[in-house]
């Protein structure tokens, strides 16, 4: 299906333009970090537990650095047709091994010998790019928790209309409709990608375009992530008068 | 009370405080200072000559030390602070204590004190009683003895003011909200008093059980009764607790008293309701303000 002309796609946006993000840290009082975004309808809830003491078998444990452990869930109420099995399908699980890889690339995890931190991501509803938005999600709720990271992990996805012009974040229609779909999460400050997944297919001569509208989309994401850590930061800091002791 | 039920856009909110000249605050991946004069600290690594920030917080120099606070931040401990913890599992010769930490901290045979009060080498018959002394689920009040090299921390109680706690209520907060002061242990004048964790773990407990205790820290009063308004001072107390950390105050001594006093206008269950715990918090803020600006 090709987007409408002249230049707008479904939903009305432009070709390089992103969904409206909403974004909130420290939602709940009991994991150690948490936050919630929104990126156009797919909305995200992340949750941080860590580091702990690895529960369960003690040989998992890891002398040099900590193991992280992702779990990637979606609401039974997420998609448009009751999903039965949120969480052990196949899919999910293949999402959280990804998950785990791009947030490992960040982590540093040398810090935490024999610890564990538990990261777990639920989606409330999908409507394109789940991926990016748990990705996006779990960067926050890692930043809330304090946990040391190297940098913003952002992710982004792009796609190909009409066999020539690039789109930045595409929707569940955009999706489903037939396109090409590829999915990058990178480092936005020091450019380096992490993880790149593509379905479908277009030719080799494009795949350069696709992909730097794709890392643009990454640099636009974090600047609005970075900008609600900050007010984050801002309020809570003021509220205790900047008093707060953490060593 | 009848369950009530409202729209997370109703969520109350503490007025903005006014801050003249905020601190810089720097979040991950941002560059803190070019070149290689400072050393890096907490919260920051260096990468090709610049050093640059890990957490989101703001930034403190001591002496050539970089040092990038976040607000809310694991327990990390330190030598001489004051913990809660609760007994997780018995090992040889010692217990492992969950304090909120990246690890388990650990509790030796040998750094508390005996039951009937003597001082003696530890026998293999001490070991196999273990399970007398401290059992899986008790809360234990002790002090950082040590801190080994993989950050977990050795505790002690062997003093008369540690030991296992008896009848009260525990709290949780984050550890970065408990404010480093001379002493832990506060006695409140409506006859409930507090430990203090720095670790974040808070207990609420009637002050006449502290004072009958006779030593050795494991009589457990668990059939002494507490009195219906001792329950309803410590109840107060733990929701006023709750209220001021949902909205980032520091917690000490005085700002739970100023808390508990505005809190006497209303009802125990009505200080569960955001409306009533904005208006604590805010109230404790700004008499905490004052109190500042005057020192």
């Amino acid at each position: 299906m090709s987007p409408l002309s002249p230049g707008l796609r479904l939903d009305g946006r432009r070709p390089n333009e992103l969904r409206k993000i909403r974004c909130k840290l420290g939602v709940f009082n009991q994991p150690d970090g948490s936050a919630y975004l929104e990126q156009g309808n797919t909305k995200v809830l992340a949750a941080v537990y860590g580091p702990h003491e690895i529960r369960g078998s003690r040989t998992k444990a890891l002398h040099d650095q900590a193991l992280i452990n992702c779990q990637y869930s979606m609401a039974t109420f997420s998609t448009g047709e009751r999903k039965r099995r949120p969480r052990g399908d196949r899919k999910s699980i293949e999402m959280s091994i990804h998950l785990r890889q791009a947030l490992q690339a960040v982590i540093k995890t040398e810090l935490y010998a024999r610890s564990q931190i538990d990261i777990f991501v639920e989606v409330l509803q999908a409507d394109g790019g789940n991926y990016c938005t748990c990705v996006n999600a779990a960067t926050l709720a890692l930043i809330d928790a304090g946990i040391p990271i190297t940098e913003y992990m952002v992710a982004c996805t792009a796609s190909l209309a009409n066999g020539e012009t690039p789109l930045v974040d595409i929707s569940h229609l955009e999706e489903t409709s037939g396109g090409p779909n590829l999915t990058v999460a990178a480092m936005p400050m020091s450019g380096q990608i992490v993880l790149l997944e593509m379905s479908q297919r277009f030719h080799l001569d494009h795949l350069d375009k696709v992909m730097k509208h794709a890392l643009r989309g990454c640099q636009e994401i974090k600047a609005v992530l970075d900008k609600a850590v900050r007010d984050h930061v801002a309020s809570a800091g003021a509220a205790c008068n900047w008093e707060f002791k953490t060593d | 009370m009848p369950p009530t039920i409202r729209l997370a856009s109703e969520r109350v909110e503490l007025r903005k405080v006014q801050d003249d000249n905020p601190p810089k605050i720097y979040t991950p991946g941002e560059v803190v200072h070019q070149g290689t004069d400072y050393l890096r600290g907490h919260g920051t690594y260096l990468d090709e000559d610049c050093v640059k920030s890990s957490v989101a917080g703001i930034c403190q120099k001591i002496n050539k030390w970089l040092i990038v606070r976040p607000i809310k931040k694991r327990y990390n401990g330190e030598v001489g602070d004051v913990v809660v913890g609760r007994i997780s599992d018995l090992q040889m010769k010692r217990w492992r204590v969950d304090t909120n930490a990246r690890l388990d901290s650990i509790l030796l045979l040998s750094s508390v004190n005996l039951p009937t009060g003597e001082l003696r080498r530890r026998s293999a018959e001490d070991e196999a009683t273990m399970r007398k002394y401290l059992q899986e689920g008790d809360l234990i009040c002790a002090e950082v003895q040590q801190v080994f090299n993989d950050h977990s921390l050795s505790l002690y109680t062997r003093s008369l003011k540690y030991g296992k706690l008896g009848q009260g209520t525990l709290v949780k907060v984050f550890p970065s909200l408990v404010k480093r002061q001379k002493t832990h242990f506060h006695d409140f004048p409506w006859g409930t008093s507090a430990i203090l964790g720095n670790n974040g773990y808070i207990f609420i407990y009637p002050t006449s059980q502290r004072s009958g205790k006779e030593g050795d820290g494991y009589k457990e009063d668990a059939e002494e009764t507490i009195t219906l308004e001792e329950r309803e001072n410590i109840a107060r107390v733990r929701n006023c607790i709750v209220a001021l950390a949902h909205y980032k105050q520091m917690l000490y001594d005085t700002s739970i008293a100023v808390a508990f006093e505005e809190s006497k206008k209303y009802e125990i269950t009505q200080l569960l309701t955001p409306e009533v715990m904005a208006k604590i918090a805010s109230v404790a803020q700004q008499s905490l303000l004052q109190h500042s600006r005057n020192h």
